[in-house]
């Protein structure tokens, strides 16, 4: 293979929490020097790449939701296109449509992907093991009721549950309800509120009790 | 479950089959996931493979692989498969970066 020089493999990061190399692990390594030393990607992408990722986290869906609650003509363009209503907040929802998904008193959402992993990374990063997992992707579509209440989310029986199942071209996001004993809160204070598990589905904001 | 429903269903086709309970696990990702994430984003972004495509790997991997490989090991996999198919790789020189990683990796304890 051709080579780059040394300075075309990217600034090597601790691996200190790997453990052992795996095959795997080279075998990534390898197909990325190949990439490099071929020119198909060069190492200032991939930094930057990686720097993508550790930059989306859920708190970009979290200010979403508090500036819709706050923002009765920013919900309605939020509903109506999640992308665009990121960028106006100067957040890259991606390239792959976002629905937003309303909760109300009387109807509860929650998403999954049955079919592999889609999820809308962009506004709540990197999906947690047990949303990839066999057991939620099976069982979420045909008794979410009994899933969410083994993530502790107990919904009274006239709430009806809505699963919406993601695909590579539509993905969602739930919009949570403004939790009671919020109504003094400013935005920021009410984006805290608004978990990861909030914007899946599996929980919903609630107000800490006053200490 | 219909016996036709069982017929045309496909190993990652799981939406309502049984389960157990979902175990509430989460792990921070590390440095060689988001690696393996990063050159996917990549090569989807200058069009060399699509995500239907890393899909299309992932499910060719068979149920064996997909149930025991993790989750990034199976991206990884599928991402390799599909660059040796168009040709952008080739096996021999994949063989070789792999062996001159583990080496590299040796040297540097």
């Amino acid at each position: 293979m051709s080579s780059g020089g040394h300075h075309a493999h990217p600034p090597k990061q601790p691996d200190i929490e790997d453990g052992p190399y795996s095959w795997h692990m080279a075998l990534t390594d390898a197909v990325a020097d190949l990439l490099l030393a071929k020119g198909v990607i060069t190492g200032e992408e991939l930094r930057r790449t990686l720097e993508t990722i550790d930059a989306a986290t859920p708190a970009r869906g979290a200010r979403l939701v508090a500036r819709a609650w706050c923002d009765p003509a920013f919900r309605t363009r939020l509903l109506e296109d999640v992308n665009a209503a990121a960028a106006e907040l100067g957040i890259d929802a991606g390239a792959i449509p976002i629905l937003a998904v309303e909760n109300t008193p009387e109807l509860h959402n929650v998403i999954v992907c049955t079919l592999c992993s889609c999820y809308p990374r962009y506004l709540l990063g990197a999906a947690p093991d047990w949303y990839k997992s066999r057991a939620y992707r099976s069982r979420v579509v045909r008794e979410p009721r009994a899933v969410l209440a083994e993530f502790g989310l107990e919904l009274p029986d006239h709430v009806r549950i809505e699963v919406h199942d993601s695909t590579a071209e539509l993905r969602y996001m739930v919009l949570p309800l403004r939790p009671p004993g919020s109504e003094g809160l400013a935005e920021e204070a009410l984006a805290a509120l608004v978990t990861r598990d909030c914007l899946i589905g599996t929980a919903v904001p609630r107000v800490p009790a006053e200490s | 479950m219909a016996e036709a429903e069982r017929v045309v269903r496909r190993h990652h086709d799981m939406g309502g089959l049984p389960a157990g309970p979902v175990e509430p696990v989460e792990h921070a990702h590390a440095p060689w996931e988001k690696k393996v994430d990063a050159i996917l984003r990549l090569l989807v972004g200058k069009g060399v493979m699509t995500l239907d495509e890393l899909r299309r790997g992932i499910e060719e991997l068979g149920p064996g692989a997909y149930d025991e490989l993790a989750y990034f090991e199976r991206w990884i996999s599928s991402i390799s498969n599909i660059l040796l198919e168009k040709g952008v790789i080739e096996v021999a020189e994949l063989g070789a970066a792999i062996e001159a990683a583990r080496a590299r990796r040796e040297a540097t304890p």
